[in-house]
């Protein structure tokens, strides 16, 4: 009770915090609020181990030669940048970044978003059996388990599978679409199953746009496209950014549908990061340059979500 | 406050038990875990390990054998294998074990030596010399018992033969033989894939060796100098054997790149391709006919009427005009098992003359037993076993270093990448070399 405010605050009879709001005193209520952060502690410690602590591991396994077999598997040493060095000299690495983003803004950017703003949009004006029934078949993809939704979409895709038996019904000899178009086939696939999310995003955000706006606009003599381009879409810009952010994040850790449908191939055509990595990890047995794989892939989603979250601020308006 | 309080608490003392589990567990002296592969057509080593986990349980009182079946194909197999090992609490005592894995395991500290084991073991003394070098590790110490081995060649069906206008018996004396024929199967029966040489990533080691290695050592050139110790790159053979993949992929002479690259191609090719007439050459091992037998997965009693071999010839005809590879499998002990003895007990048991027998005819394995060899029981049983067994003249054995698995990889990938002709075989071959610098360091190869 050195402190002279604090002596004057008690004379006064009020508490020095709420009257100067400025720097809190020291001593007797520091340690009330430890005591009281207490309870937290167990939350924190659990935070760290579970959710800090893989990701510090694999950015230090990303340094070492940790391996499945050999001498590297009993004794893992340091090997400093090399497995980054490795990465950056793989012609494999490149490409497998490029297909990474081309699977990323097709299927979640472009496909998803796209798409699940047309059919929310869409759904708002049409008939309720019409909604009950489109919105039943688009969440329905969504609720399957990623490897069920794999296998159903190989099985759609594979050459004797049911698009090409669709196409033949109509005389056309389909090609091998899993073999030649690879990445198209995945980034269909993916825009299949996750769609839904989109759609029930955007949905919710357009019920939340005040009808009176879109009318005054409306009479103000905007067209439908208009109306859309410069009323909704500002006003529902942050879930357009949080959709962004969430299927972008979703999409990159996409692994099971990739992996069921080409294994990464043919050859390297359609090895997305997450298939690399996998394969480097457990098909090579070289468990560092796997990890230093998925590391790339957390600055990739870092990257991608400041973005995001930059455009989300509130400055921005 | 009081509440969340006690919630967290909950939560953190939850979540303590729960990690709590994760660590316990560990081995125990009663129980012997044995990891074996079980996989498409390959159900053998399954009914010999059950019988053998009745037999010694009879035997060995208060001891248990807990059989662990990994279903998957080769390359996940061992995967998983390692990934088991990896951790005290799931590392079995007994496993399933490659020949080509023994060296980097041992290095990576996964199995334990059994010299001293086989110096009071009997029946070690049946075991041919060679089989007995092939559980060494590079410390000179004994890793695995062999259970047989095998050895590579082509299979063909004489009724396509005779059908496509080809003669039977069939003596193919160069590769140039073997692609003219699969070219005459395709010109004559359209709807019959020619020729299956495994190849590509997803069929991990199956298409380095079976494929690839099967190519390779029947040019001049060679995988690995064994006298200088080093690898063997830029040379012609490797871009050969890489452009007679790529005349058979990209020649239509194969099945289509992605029936090859689908992970149960070899299941297909033993259970439904041939016994079906839709394959007319195969090249693949001894143990092929396994599949058909009575005790296989596919029984085909008139396998031997319809199916003929033939060695694989050399590149150029060049000496000794044929050639094949050898592998096989053993079964060795876990470093980490808690009762040495009692595995010991349970290799020995499954490894014994009787159980080897039954196991080389179920699996139509070339036998390293002598005892085995001479058995008239064994010789009867399988009328393909003289002509494999025939092939140990001309065999070659993987290079026997603990860096082979990695760069056996490495070889799928060039692979993969002139059949589906995404590279020329020039460019996946560079590609390869710089990859085996990367794997040994640049002091370890030298140019072919």
């Amino acid at each position: 009770m050195a402190d002279s405010s604090s002596e004057t605050a008690l004379v006064v009879g009020v508490d020095p915090r709420r009257r100067r709001g400025g720097p809190l005193p020291r001593g007797g209520t520091a340690r009330r609020d430890a005591v009281r952060a207490l309870p937290l502690l167990p939350a924190v410690v659990l935070l760290a181990v579970f959710l800090l602590g893989p990701v510090v591991s694999s950015f230090y396994g990303a340094f070492t030669n940790a391996s499945l077999r050999g001498a590297a598997a009993r004794s893992t040493e340091f090997v400093g940048l090399r497995n980054y060095v490795d990465l950056f000299s793989d012609p494999d690495f490149p490409k497998s970044v490029l297909l990474t983003l081309v699977f990323l803004i097709g299927s979640a950017i472009l496909g998803q978003n796209v798409l699940g703003m047309v059919l929310a949009v869409a759904m708002r004006s049409s008939a309720r059996p019409v909604r009950g029934i489109v919105s039943t078949i688009v969440v329905g993809a969504w609720v399957l388990p990623e490897i069920v939704a794999s296998f159903a979409a190989y099985a759609f895709f594979a050459q004797d599978g049911t698009l090409n038996a669709l196409l033949g019904l109509v005389g056309v000899e389909g090609p091998s679409w899993l073999y030649d178009a690879p990445m198209m086939s995945v980034i269909l696939a993916n825009v299949w199953r996750g769609t839904a999310f989109s759609m029930l995003v955007y949905s919710a955000a357009l019920s939340d746009v005040p009808p009176e706006i879109t009318e005054s606009a409306e009479v103000d003599g905007a067209r439908g496209w208009q109306r859309f381009a410069y009323i909704t879409v500002p006003m529902i810009r942050r879930s357009i950014s949080t959709n962004l952010m969430l299927t972008t994040l979703q999409t990159l850790s996409v692994f099971t549908l990739v992996y069921v449908m080409t294994g990464g191939g043919p050859g390297t055509d359609s090895s997305t990061l997450p298939v690399l990595a996998y394969q480097e990890a457990f098909r090579f047995s070289e468990l560092g340059l796997g990890t230093a794989i998925a590391t790339i892939l957390l600055v990739v989603g870092g990257v991608f979500s400041v973005v995001y979250i930059r455009a989300l601020r509130p400055e921005a308006d | 406050m009081r509440r969340t309080t006690t919630s967290l608490a909950l939560i953190g003392g939850g979540a303590l038990l729960l990690s709590g589990c994760g660590g316990g567990g560990a081995g125990d002296a009663d129980t012997i875990r044995v990891a074996y592969q079980k996989f498409g057509n390959f159900t053998q080593l399954d009914d010999l390990l059950h019988e053998v986990k009745t037999e010694f349980e009879e035997t060995h009182d208060g001891l248990t054998v807990e059989l662990v079946p990994i279903e998957a194909q080769q390359n996940d197999y061992f995967t998983k294998l390692a990934l088991m090992n990896q951790s005290a609490s799931t590392a079995p005592d007994v496993m399933y074990e490659d020949t080509f894995m023994i060296k980097s395991d041992v290095d990576a500290g996964y199995l334990a030596p059994l010299d001293d084991y086989v110096a009071d073991w009997d029946d070690w003394d049946q075991f041919f010399d060679n089989a007995k070098q092939a559980g060494l590790g590079d410390d000179g110490a004994l890793y695995g018992i062999p259970m047989g081995t095998d050895t590579r060649a082509l299979w063909y069906n004489k009724e396509l033969f005779a059908q496509a206008g080809l003669p039977v018996p069939w003596e193919p004396e160069t590769w140039q033989d073997v692609l003219d024929a699969a070219a005459t199967v395709k010109e004559a029966l359209p709807g019959v894939i020619p020729l299956n040489v495994y190849s590509g990533k997803p069929q991990g080691e199956a298409a380095a060796m079976q494929g690839f290695e099967m190519l390779l050592y029947g040019t001049d050139d060679t995988l690995y100098d064994t006298d200088a110790a080093k690898w063997v790159t830029g040379s012609q053979g490797f871009v050969d054997a890489l452009q007679f993949i790529a005349d058979v992929y990209q020649g239509g002479l194969g099945p289509t790149p992605q029936q090859a690259l689908d992970t149960n191609v070899a299941t297909t090719v033993a259970a439904e391709w041939l016994p079906a007439g839709e394959l007319a050459i195969a090249l693949d091992g001894s143990w092929l006919s396994g599949t058909w037998l009575e005790s296989g997965t596919t029984p085909w009693p008139e396998w031997n009427d319809v199916m003929a071999q033939a060695p694989m010839p050399t590149q150029n005809g060049q000496e000794p005009g044929a050639t094949s590879m050898s592998g096989g499998w053993t079964l060795a002990m876990g470093s980490g098992t808690e009762n040495p003895d009692a595995a010991w007990d349970f290799i020995a048991l499954a490894l014994n003359k009787d159980n080897s027998k039954g196991y080389d005819i179920a699996n139509s394995q070339i036998a390293v037993r002598s005892d085995v060899a001479d058995d008239p029981e064994y010789t009867a049983a399988n009328a393909s076993f003289e002509f494999f067994s025939s092939l140990v003249d001309v065999t070659h054995y993987r290079p026997a270093t603990s860096d082979y698995a990695q760069i056996s990889n490495e070889i799928t990938v060039a692979m993969e990448a002139v059949m589906t002709g995404q590279q020329t075989p020039e460019e996946a071959a560079a590609a390869y070399d710089e990859a085996v610098i990367g794997i040994v360091g640049e002091e370890s190869t030298q140019d072919g």
